[in-house]
């Protein structure tokens, strides 16, 4: 384990996806809250997005098979609670992956002061037309809503602002 | 005083998540179908989270205390075999007296209508509560109420806007959440009610004072009735209460079937 560090630990994890969002790497999403490489273990420390993201389970897995594969043999996985993840920690590349796939980003800070029958202005990934409406404040999963484009007419997915 | 008072927190979750999780498959339309199941799947993730600190709790007490805390046979035999409990226990299996849930959230969703009525008054209280909760001087339970109040917001938008749109809609639809919010209302009273434990934690900054988050949710509730066009039922109504203290409705005796029945049946069956 000698020439194993801490930053080459957070490249093999640039390979692991979102399962839900497979155009995000778990660094993307900013859910790596610490990777520490002590003389034969790995520790990696997660945060969930929402409390039954089903998708932490399948995130641990990939992490334990992306570190398996690259010859790591002690993996363990904290899940920690404090302080609560946010779109915030979404990185701008990621961000950009997200329109490139068709889902539009979140573009607010999170929790900046939205009323609460206030609504967002949200951009259509595919035409950048801000004339768009919401159709569903929950999507497939718990992290979108879905919106249509009322100028092309696409359907798409909105990553909440969390 | 700490684990009832996590298991009450818990078990809110719990019945919560597995009432909105019966309408899996039976929503009137897909989006609301999916808003319902998202909402329980949030309620449910909350519970495990607690569940895990209860069980952590638990297993720290004294073997002979652990042996009589809970009535279920099926967790004395554990203890007498020297296992540790986890959250899976606490959830599969306790008997219905050992759930410290309020009433409320034990309520059958009936229509649209009571299942919006009872996710209203829920949704509100969970809404200031959390945002209290998360100063609690317990990192743990913080953490969580931190966790899970971006979550009830969501369902707190959710539920309001639904309260408007049928009090505020047709006149059946008027009269139908009128009817349920007034049949829904007996089973708020014991939300701001404090059982000992509860005192005892908000003694210790552990949990808020419910008198100020009771201050805060009526006027939340006025305002979005006011805007449906709804009335309350008169003040000083009589009120339920007796969840908390272990003293539940039939409810929750067919709830636990369902949910339990797995784990009763096929002891520690693996998915
Ligand atoms: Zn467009």
């Amino acid at each position: 384990m000698n020439d194993v560090n801490e930053e080459q630990v957070y490249e093999w994890l640039a390979d692991v996806k979102d399962p839900e969002v497979p155009a995000l790497s778990i660094l993307d999403l900013g859910i790596v809250r610490n990777v520490a490489v002590t003389d034969n273990s790995v520790n990696v420390t997660i945060t969930p997005t929402y409390s039954g993201c089903p998708a932490m389970d399948v995130i641990s897995i990939g992490i334990r098979m992306a570190l398996a594969g690259h010859g790591i043999k002690q993996i363990t996985i904290d899940q920690q609670l404090s302080p609560a993840w946010t779109t915030d920690w979404m990185t701008e590349d990621g961000k950009r992956k997200l329109k490139e796939y068709g889902i539009a980003p979140p573009n607010r800070k999170a929790f900046s002061s939205l009323g609460l029958f206030e609504e967002e202005e949200i951009q259509c990934p595919r035409c950048d037309s801000t004339h768009t409406e919401m159709v569903s404040r929950y999507g497939p999963t718990s992290c979108k809503a879905l919106y249509k484009c009322l100028d092309c007419k696409e359907p798409f997915e909105h990553f909440k602002c969390h | 005083m700490k684990l009832p008072y996590i298991l009450r927190l818990a078990d809110d979750a719990l019945i919560i998540g597995q009432r909105l999780g019966e309408w899996t498959g039976h929503g009137p339309i897909l989006e609301q179908d999916i808003a319902l199941t998202n909402a329980a799947l949030d309620h449910v993730g909350r519970a495990r989270s607690l569940y895990q600190y209860a069980a952590e709790v638990f297993n720290q007490l004294p073997k002979e205390q652990q042996l009589t805390y809970f009535t279920s046979m099926a967790i004395q035999e554990k203890i007498k075999a020297g296992e540790s409990i986890d959250e899976d226990t606490l959830a599969y299996l306790r008997d219905g007296w050992d759930f410290r849930n309020v009433l409320l959230v034990e309520r059958p969703n009936i229509d649209w209508a009571y299942t919006v009525a009872r996710g209203f008054f829920f949704d509100a209280f969970n809404f200031f509560y959390f945002t209290a909760l998360s100063k609690s001087t317990d990192a743990t339970i913080a953490a969580v109420a931190e966790k899970s109040l971006k979550e009830v917001t969501y369902h707190l938008r959710w539920s309001s806007e639904w309260v408007i749109r049928l009090g505020d809609g047709t006149d059946e639809s008027h009269e139908k959440m009128q009817q349920a919010i007034n049949e829904t209302w007996s089973f708020t009273g014991e939300l701001f009610v404090a059982t000992d434990y509860e005192a005892a934690m908000t003694a210790e900054c552990v949990s808020p004072n419910l008198q100020q988050i009771q201050t805060l949710w009526t006027a939340r509730i006025n305002e979005v009735l006011d805007e449906a066009t709804l009335t309350l039922p008169a003040a000083g109504a009589w009120m339920q209460q007796g969840g908390k203290a272990g003293t539940h409705t039939e409810e929750l005796g067919y709830i636990l079937t369902e949910l339990q029945f797995m784990q009763r049946t096929y002891p520690n069956m693996q998915w």
